[in-house]
């Protein structure tokens, strides 16, 4: 076989060179054979039920423990359906009445139940038709007497239609080289497991179909979105040059461990880390961050089905602020509008919600849950430096009623007898408006961090997300350098630092226009500090910018 | 035989999740047959697939009737069920 090359989206960088191991062959594939009596087969069936509840009910368990209960909820979901009356009738009546086999009628039930739900409006309930398909093949890979979904034995390139949840508890993380899929996005479990795991990922990829087992070689370039099958030698050697240069760069990165973030002119920086739960808090330490930039509260609420308690809360932040020791930790409130699902939360669909009540116009309107969060964060911060930010900030009252919140929380903590440390306030510049009044809102604050994202979207009316609009998404766009200007300007003459967070904080091309406005501290994702401060290290702004051409 | 009705005001809809809970708990009231719906087209509230192939979204309708020996009480326990998770 010639080499195949696949084009997809990467969604984590890296080179993976292995065999394949290929997880969900998409096909049913039921024992053969006529069908002996159908006694027999019902009894059979009935046998393979009981078996398929004793392996939901492990798996049931491992991904309450791992995943929490909202995931569990699912494979409860699928134990219903092996019990479902339709289901056993429509088998049933496959047996007794026009004698197939026992894994045959399964077969034939999976299908009807998952051609109805494949049809349905709902994107929810379609997806819904994945499930009844897994718990049709589970059945069947009994009654045929293969072990169900092999585990991976030896280090493996994964190649999958999808990474369902029950997949992501269930594989040995340290044997996957590499995931491949064919649909997927940056959101899908694949995508996440990536992340967390530092795992080249490549989505989206519209590899044929490869049966279970087949010995095959692949490759795949997260950082291009290309999985290669069967991968000639000019295209290994190519990787491997590429994998060396990776390792050779990250062993030249090692080299700026615990040095200072300074430029050769002597203008030092704060380099801080964006996390979002205490896995990426290991590599924010691992990576030598000198602070939590931003510890994005959202996934706490994410997490669950309904809203996190405050001592759940306060369990986290006190593990991010203990495991910073002592190095400042940013912990940014709930940051979420309607567009995300968070079903508990029952806010009233909007026609627009980058417009609408998200962020701090949410937990003003939902005083008890802000409170909650507050006296979390303020009960971690009896455990080192805690700063809390507010976002999307527009107008100085916010900011004011905000505040008038955190000393409520303060007194509530004092009444119960609980300590609480000194915490900094700040604000997230991340809207126009915000720049503009700037001035008055650094009179209420101990610093500012610039949301770039945001403050791109809301200054160049663009959705990022929007891949027609790309023409239109300028991040070196005159209006938004003289904003991020404006804003360094506010906190400075307020004598306030100011860190700048989202895509352009990493971006190698702004880190000098950045450090010349101003900026003290850039909060980017683990993996890119090092490499930051090896560009910072390398910068002299003493001079005036050299025109380039 | 008693009848309730709601409007779901969940986001998803009746989705997998509380479909689930909902199916558990209408399994408990064996002996009393529970159904599930809008007028034309009611289910039993046992089965799980029938349950969400109703596909019922935000903003929908849904009505319950319970016909048996505990029909009261399933249908007190309903009425709490429905208002908290849908």
């Amino acid at each position: 076989m010639a080499m195949e090359v696949y084009r997809g989206k990467g969604v984590y960088p890296g080179i993976a060179i292995g065999s394949v191991f290929v997880l969900n062959p998409p096909v049913l594939l039921p024992e053969t054979g006529p069908a002996q009596n159908p006694a027999v087969q019902w009894e059979r069936f009935l046998q393979a039920k009981e078996t398929a509840e004793l392996q939901l009910d492990a798996l049931y368990h491992k991904t309450l423990r791992e995943l929490g209960r909202s995931e569990a909820l699912i494979v409860d979901v699928q134990r219903m359906m092996l019990y479902d009356l339709d289901f056993n009738q429509h088998i049933e009546h496959s047996i007794k009445d026009v004698f197939t086999s026992a894994s045959h009628a399964v077969l034939q039930a999976g299908q009807h139940f998952t051609a109805i739900f494949s049809a349905m409006d709902d994107a929810y309930l379609r997806a819904r038709a994945a499930d009844i398909n897994d718990i049709a093949q589970r059945l069947i890979d009994i009654l045929s007497g293969r072990p169900r979904r092999p585990s991976i034995t030896s280090p493996a390139i994964v190649l999958a239609d999808d990474i369902a949840p029950s997949d992501t508890v269930r594989l040995d993380k340290n044997m996957i080289l590499a995931f491949a899929t064919r649909r997927g996005s940056v959101n899908s479990h694949a995508a996440i497991l990536a992340r967390m795991y530092n795992i080249p990922t490549v989505v989206q990829a519209n590899f044929p179909t490869i049966e279970y087992g087949t010995p095959i070689q692949a490759a795949v370039d997260g950082g291009a979105g290309a999985l290669y099958l069967q991968p000639d030698n000019a295209t290994l050697d190519r990787l491997n040059e590429t994998r060396l240069r990776h390792y050779s760069n990250r062993q030249k990165l090692d080299e700026v461990r615990g040095l200072p973030t300074a430029t050769k002119d002597g203008h030092t920086v704060r380099l801080h880390a964006n996390i979002g739960d205490t896995a990426s808090l290991k590599a924010a330490v691992a990576n030598d961050a000198e602070g939590v930039g931003l510890f994005r509260s959202e996934y706490l609420y994410f997490e669950r089905d309904r809203l996190p308690s405050e001592d759940e809360q306060f369990e986290i932040y006190r593990t991010v602020v203990e495991g910073m020791k002592g190095k400042p930790v940013v912990i940014r409130t709930l940051d979420i509008g309607a567009d995300e699902r968070l079903p508990y939360l029952n806010l009233p669909a909007e026609e627009n919600p980058a417009l609408g009540s998200r962020a701090i116009r949410l937990s003003m309107n939902r005083p008890e849950m802000f409170r909650d969060q507050l006296r979390a964060i303020l009960r971690a911060s009896a455990f080192g430096p805690v700063r809390i930010l507010f976002p999307m900030v527009t107008s100085v009252w916010e900011i004011r009623i905000c505040k008038k919140v955190v000393t409520q929380a303060k007194r509530s903590l004092k009444r119960d007898g609980i300590p609480y440390g000194e915490v900094q306030i700040g604000c997230m510049i991340e809207t126009p408006a915000a720049v503009m009044v700037a001035n008055e809102l650094a009179a209420e604050c101990d610093y500012f961090s610039v949301g770039s994202n945001d403050l791109i979207q809301y200054t160049l009316v663009v959705d990022r997300k929007n891949e027609n609009l790309n023409m239109f998404y300028d991040p070196r766009h005159p209006a938004l350098l003289r904003m991020l200007s404006m804003a360094v300007e506010s906190a400075h003459n307020a004598k306030i630092p100011i860190s700048i967070s989202g895509e352009l904080a990493s971006d190698p091309h702004l880190t000098e226009t950045l450090l010349r406005m101003g900026f003290d501290e850039f909060s980017v994702s683990p993996g890119y500090i090092l490499e930051l401060r090896s560009r910072i290290r390398e910068l002299d702004i003493s001079q005036p910018p050299q025109r380039k051409g | 035989m008693k009848t309730l009705s709601h409007i779901i005001t969940d986001e998803l809809g009746l989705h997998a999740r509380p479909a689930g809970l909902l199916v558990k708990a209408a399994a408990a009231y064996s002996g009393t047959n529970i159904q599930i719906g809008t007028p034309d087209n009611m289910v039993n509230a046992a089965g799980i697939l029938k349950v969400m192939q109703l596909g019922l979204p935000k903003g929908c309708c849904l009505t319950m009737t319970f016909d048996g020996p505990r029909e009261d009480e399933a249908a007190a326990y309903f009425e709490a069920f429905l208002k908290e998770n849908l």
